[in-house]
């Protein structure tokens, strides 16, 4: 800080004030140059009036454990959010929710020039807090009950949960006047990553504003040994570990599926769908056994390279005909083999008439550059055929849409698993609060 | 600009005023309260050295408040039943005066302005709203409070005041508004909460370790 020419007859230079405890004279350090209210003596658990020169005793509290103890010690420093602060009070509050005890803690933070600030700490989840500048709006349902929203600076926050907060234990220097056993009725409005906060002690309202911190952020502020707490469950206003706008993504994802209509009929309506081949055979058992294959008439395809459609058709009833094809180009010797099944079968059971395939089938083949091209085909059927007539149609350029079926599954498929993600992070935050999802509400022992 | 020069009635040292309306300054070696006149200063009282207190602003401290600087050239320190807090008199580059107050180190500047049928202290209760420059304001708190200390020049004359009843407005956006009644007809301050950052204050107090 620049000091410049101070003024002549300035104050002198504050300084940490070192006291002694006037009940069991243990050192009390008050860092905060006057600004504490209050103040605990760490040996013998008096709260001191920080105000008066001797340090009168306000209260006297017992505790259960001696393992109540700051993960940050009192003293430390740290830079948080561009400002020195150093820890000054701590303290553990409880509430009670279906006689279940949830406890947190509270750190009181200190910079002569910026003021007090706080951090809040429950189960590994972290906030750092400060007083609301600008008084919030509460908006108030319509039965004039509870309210369920609160505004703060423009944004709104949903109401989480109101409880009772208990102060059970304190240590340091502490703005107000902290006691032991103090019950306050503490809202919380949530709007990740930050909490909206008021708190009522006897008339006083008092509004705060904190912003969801992880454990390793305040290890690092602080520079503490070893790995903070681990983070247990979901809390209240914790960044969804979805990062993704849901509602944006489907929304991308509704633009992307109009383009791929829009490509697909572009495509469609681009294809020539160009018949270049028909004709008409018929398998006889008795032939097969000398040649099995033969070749078809030269067809030529034209323009560019496309795709090919061979479509098959033969009367088959409760039978099957196996068709071997090659699509050979004649310039170049380049051949595409497949085999196509025509089968049809039907009948009756206990659920009814049944049937399976048909007596069509098509394929496509992808990418066959222009030219002179000719099919060879090697017929086999059921054994107990003896005979049967089909029929072999080759169109050139046809549009495929199978392609678009792919492209839409691979983006459906990661939107539908982000959205569930986002889905169950929002259903455990909300299952802690005063408004679970309804399938939780019913169930019990359902505990994270 | 000109800066006004006397000397201190009771022990000749230098008086400056760095803001020429002025009505009162401390003489900073005797402590001895003195009050303009048209031709020198009077002396009307004795003030006792200020309390020990935290405010990281002294006199001299510079700063900006939106586009304008400022400089600190005066103090008073107010107490209520839950502590203190100071109202610092600074003088803009404009010549204008303002009110720079800093309260457990909430910054707040704020500007006396006019305003017709301010209402008397007995009418005033929390939650009442009152409309000054078109903006709604609510009764949020009213403090008695008493002078516990001066310090530098003010605009008024302070030295035989003691008791304040001090009315604060709030509205849902940073302005605020005081009624002041310390003078038997209302002042209005229509003001705006700051942050330390942004007054870019510099002149600081320092404090021992930090």
């Amino acid at each position: 800080m620049s000091t410049g020419a101070p003024p002549l007859s300035g104050p002198p230079k504050p300084q940490a004030k070192a006291l002694n405890c006037p009940k069991c004279g243990a050192a009390i350090v008050l860092r905060s140059f006057g600004q504490a209210e209050t103040v605990v003596c760490a040996s013998c658990h008096c709260i001191l009036d920080a105000k008066d020169p001797n340090l009168a005793i306000l209260q006297q509290f017992e505790i259960e454990t001696s393992d109540i103890r700051p993960l940050i010690p009192l003293g430390t420093r740290g830079k948080l959010r561009g400002t020195d602060y150093e820890v000054i009070g701590f303290e553990r509050r409880s509430t009670q929710v279906d006689g279940i005890t949830y406890c947190w803690h509270e750190y009181v933070l200190y910079n002569p020039y910026k003021g007090v600030g706080y951090l809040s700490e429950y189960n590994g989840h972290w906030n750092d807090i400060s007083i609301c500048k600008v008084l919030p709006t509460v908006d108030h349902n319509m039965f004039g009950g509870s309210s369920l929203t609160a505004n703060y600076l423009g944004e709104s926050y949903k109401h989480f949960q109101t409880a009772d907060a208990n102060t059970d234990f304190v240590l340091g220097e502490f703005p107000w006047q902290v006691r032991v056993g103090e019950k306050a009725a503490v809202t919380d409005y949530v709007h990740p990553p930050r909490v909206l906060s008021s708190e009522q002690l006897d008339q006083e309202v008092t509004w705060s504003i904190g912003e969801y911190m992880y454990g390793r952020e305040i290890w690092e502020t602080f520079k503490l040994p070893g790995r903070p707490p681990e983070a247990m469950g979901v809390y209240e206003n914790q960044p969804s570990a979805v990062r993704t706008n849901v509602t944006g993504m489907w929304v991308a994802f509704a633009g992307f599926v109009v383009f791929l209509l829009a490509l697909m009929s572009g495509f469609a309506m681009r294809a020539k769908k160009e018949p270049v081949f028909h004709e008409t055979y018929r398998y006889n058992r008795a032939d097969s056994k000398a040649e099995a294959s033969f070749v078809t008439d030269v067809f030529e395809l034209t323009g560019r390279t496309s795709t090919v459609e061979v479509k098959t058709y033969a009367p088959v009833s409760n039978h099957w005909i196996y068709l071997n094809y090659a699509l050979i180009n004649q310039d170049t010797g380049q051949a595409w083999d497949f085999g196509r099944e025509v089968s049809y079968y039907y009948g009756y059971d206990s659920d009814g008439s049944w049937t399976e395939g048909k007596q069509n089938d098509d394929v496509v083949i992808p990418s066959v550059p222009p030219g002179h091209y000719y099919l060879r085909i090697e017929p086999e059927a059921d054994p107990s055929l003896s005979g049967i007539p089909y029929t072999v149609d080759v169109t050139h350029d046809v549009p495929v849409y199978g392609i678009y079926g792919i492209a839409f599954l691979a983006l459906l498929v990661p939107v539908i698993i982000i959205s569930f993600r986002a889905y169950t992070f929002e259903r455990s935050r909300w299952s802690e609060s005063d408004h679970p999802p309804m399938q939780l509400s019913s169930s019990s022992g359902d505990d994270e | 600009m000109t800066q006004p020069v006397s000397n201190c009635p009771n022990c000749g040292a230098k008086i400056v005023f760095r803001w020429s309306s002025s009505v009162q300054t401390v003489c900073e070696f005797c402590k001895s309260i003195l009050v303009r006149t048209d031709v020198d200063l009077k002396k009307v009282g004795q003030v006792a050295d200020l309390p020990s207190d935290s405010s990281p602003i002294q006199i001299n401290t510079e700063g900006k408040f939106g586009n304008k600087a400022f400089v600190v050239v005066g103090r008073i320190l107010y107490e209520y039943d839950q502590g203190g807090w100071n109202e610092w008199h600074v003088m803009m580059n404009d010549g204008t005066s303002a009110w720079l107050s800093d309260a457990q180190n909430e910054y707040a500047l704020s500007l006396s302005s006019k305003a017709q049928n301010l209402p008397a202290a007995a009418q005033v209760h929390i939650g009442q709203q009152f409309i000054w420059n078109n903006q709604p304001y609510t009764v949020s708190v009213i403090t008695p409070a008493h002078y516990r200390g001066v310090e530098g020049e003010l605009p008024f004359q302070y030295w035989d005041k003691t008791d304040v009843t001090f009315v604060d407005l709030r509205s849902e956006s940073r302005k605020f508004a005081t009624l002041d009644y310390s003078d038997p007809e209302p002042a209005l301050y229509l003001g705006e909460l700051v942050e330390f950052d942004d007054l870019k204050l510099k002149n600081l107090r320092s404090f021992a370790g930090w």
